[in-house]
């Protein structure tokens, strides 16, 4: 039943989603098959849903161990885009430069750029006490405002008319492409690893058991001399490196240079692929790819039907919401009594 | 008193009270032991149903109701979820609020470019007229005003009313509640609306009188720092007030920072709200003690009548 639910949820939110499409006045048909067929009917499609869901995958399995640890970083937006900016930079240092280091050195330095922007909700949290929800979501829109500050200014490509961007990385700062002709490039193959990586921390380590018990019942963990302190370090950091590489793998992969826009949100689309894979990594894997379909789709129907692509942002937070209403079911089991049976119940 | 600090009081009073009312509202939702995290959500779909509904009837008060409503038909989907259905309150109001983001961007796409007259500030004769004090005291807005009485009168129901004090008792102790025939669900119910409409109330405030248009993703974390207010405030109306003020106090340097001559790109000035959350937050949350007397002691817990 607990894999049945997500799967509910999903066609309720598909049938909700024909129904807006009606009062949007677009025939439904045409969306359906604008958001759901047209996408991954090429390669190039197919290409496109690894490259989108590969960010969401790798930032879902993080943020799924740390929120079955009860630690709410839900600021992985923020480290996607400070990794993304350490990234860069690391990219523009060594601009003049054509080895093979360059590429690794930017891994590097993308993680710690994330891992350093989920540090300071961990430091907080763990020394004053802070609230990691509220921190982790400030330093989100710091993070915005210093990325349109450093391609406005320091990072500014220099012969680039003023325009808000970096110079466009040379190949040595690219990630390799798996299919020519697509933009299909290796940070899948990574986010696949992460995948591995988090189901054997998760259920075959101990710390993923401490941070398993932390979730499920703290006074349990205290008790059985797990660190809380620790696991909120863990969990904030396996977040924070994980986004910050996703970040590096968007400006080293698909855009090629630091622009304004990083992502279209997957910080923060993360968090509802997390909870629709069950905050399993596994289930992350197809949590990924159909909320992946869903910013393909939105894109496709804003081509084809001219509709907005705010669409796509309802659509998640639909299956978010009705997803966390099909959990009941898991949790209680609906049963039916008729009349009779419940006047029996009466008189016992 | 010269102009230039007229306008800078004028200034932090218009960005203070959507803070306000947005933070008001979630404080009695949390006294009465709910933690709703949409309500950047609320706030969006306020600002954008409260819009749409004064420039398509050219209503200003029907804006403001329409907002209201929009908040609070969102936090009735928050309360089923949480209430009914006892889903995670921290999952359901992240959803509460990517649901409201992408939402009010959809219904707000008309919308954009629009522009709308606003909300004129009250005209009292001879009151409004004195100098400086006129204009600081008797010619605001309606909301403003609406503001404090909203504050107080939460102040003072919290404090001297027996169902102010039946909520707060729901939110520390549940259990003791429902023992003593308090209607727990009920009562939660009517406080989440209460917080919902209060949302609405923020977010058309935003649309209608701060920067009278729509634009997308308008209320930039506000609904986010308001709760944070809530934790600043140790769940305390009138502390609650002032620190929306202070909030308010830092939009100053942040939207006249240039003329003060402070020579900072705007990009690094408007960091300023979001970094002194974080250290106001520091500033608070350090006392453990001080957090745990004040807190509702069974906030985000369910509750479940039978068991």
């Amino acid at each position: 039943m607990g894999y049945l639910a997500p799967v509910i949820a999903l066609l309720i939110t598909l049938l909700s989603g024909l129904i807006l499409f009606a009062l949007l006045g677009v025939p439904v048909g045409a969306a359906f098959h604008a958001y759901f067929i047209a996408p991954v009917s090429s390669i190039y499609g197919l290409a496109e849903l690894a490259v989108k869901a590969s960010p969401l995958i790798m930032i879902g399995v993080a943020l799924s161990i740390g929120f079955r640890a009860q630690v709410w970083n839900i600021g992985a937006e923020g480290q996607l885009i400070s990794g993304a900016i350490a990234g860069s930079a690391m990219a523009l240092v060594l601009y003049e430069v054509n080895a093979w280091y360059v590429l690794p050195l930017m891994i590097i330095a993308g993680v710690s750029g994330g891992m350093l922007w989920a540090a300071l909700p961990a430091f907080l949290r763990t020394r004053f006490n802070v609230n990691e929800i509220l921190t982790s979501l400030m330093l989100t829109y710091v993070a915005v405002l210093l990325v349109s500050w450093l391609v406005a200014g320091p990072m500014r490509d220099p012969d680039g008319f003023n325009f808000p961007e970096s110079r466009l990385f040379h190949d040595a700062a690219l990630l390799p492409r798996l299919i020519d002709g697509t933009r299909l490039h290796a940070g899948i193959l990574v986010a696949l690893g992460v995948v591995v990586v988090g189901w054997m921390l998760l259920t075959r380590t101990l710390l993923g058991f401490a941070l398993r018990v932390n979730g499920a019942a703290p006074r349990a963990g205290s008790y059985a001399g797990f660190s809380q302190a620790r696991l909120i370090w863990v969990a904030l950091m396996l977040g924070g490196g994980t986004a910050g590489l996703a970040g590096l793998f968007e400006v080293a992969g698909p855009i090629g240079q630091l622009v304004p826009s990083v992502s279209p949100g997957y910080g923060f689309t993360a968090i509802i692929v997390a909870f629709l894979g069950r905050l399993h990594p596994v289930g992350v894997v197809f949590a990924g790819l159909v909320v992946a379909l869903s910013y393909l789709g939105g894109e496709s129907a804003q081509i084809g039907l001219n509709l907005p692509l705010a669409v796509t942002g309802v659509f998640q937070g639909m299956l978010l919401f009705f997803l966390l209403a099909t959990d009941v079911l898991i949790n209680y089991a609906i049963v039916w009594k008729s009349r009779k049976a419940n006047h029996e119940i009466r008189l016992r | 008193m010269n102009e230039t600090a007229v306008l800078a009081v004028l200034t932090i009073i218009t960005a203070a009270t959507p803070l306000v009312y947005a933070a008001i509202g979630e404080l009695v939702v949390e006294r009465a032991g709910v933690l709703n995290l949409g309500v950047e959500g609320m706030m969006l779909m306020g600002a954008v149903c409260s819009f749409a509904a004064a420039h398509y009837t050219g209503i200003a008060l029907l804006g403001i109701l329409a907002g209201m409503l929009a908040g609070l038909l969102l936090a009735l989907v928050f309360a089923f979820l949480v209430l009914s259905l006892q889903s995670s309150q921290v999952a359901t109001g992240l959803a509460l609020s990517i649901f409201g983001v992408g939402l009010s961007a959809l219904i707000g796409q008309p919308l954009i470019g629009v522009a709308f007259s606003g909300i004129q500030p009250l005209h009292i004769p001879w009151l409004s007229d004195l100098p400086v004090v006129g204009r600081l005291l008797f010619q605001q807005d309606i909301l403003v005003y609406g503001s404090f009485l909203l504050v107080a009168g939460v102040y003072f129901f919290l404090k001297y009313t027996r169902t102010g004090l039946v909520l707060r008792s729901i939110g520390d102790s549940h259990d003791a509640a429902h023992a003593l025939g308090l209607k727990v669900i009920r009562v939660r119910y009517a406080a989440t609306l209460f917080g919902g409409a209060c949302a609405g109330l923020a977010g058309a405030y935003l649309s209608l009188v701060y920067t009278p248009m729509w634009s997308e993703n308008m209320s930039a974390g506000r609904g986010w720092i308001a709760l944070a207010l809530v934790v600043f405030a140790v769940w305390q109306p009138i502390r609650l007030l002032f620190g929306a003020y202070l909030f308010g106090g830092i939009t100053i340097l942040q939207l006249h920072g240039q003329a003060l001559g402070i020579n900072v790109p705007s990009q690094l000035m408007s960091m300023l709200p979001y970094l002194t959350t974080i250290l106001v937050l520091v500033l608070i949350s350090r006392d453990r003690g001080r957090i745990r007397r004040n807190a509702p002691a069974s906030i985000g817990q369910p509750f479940h009548p039978t068991t």
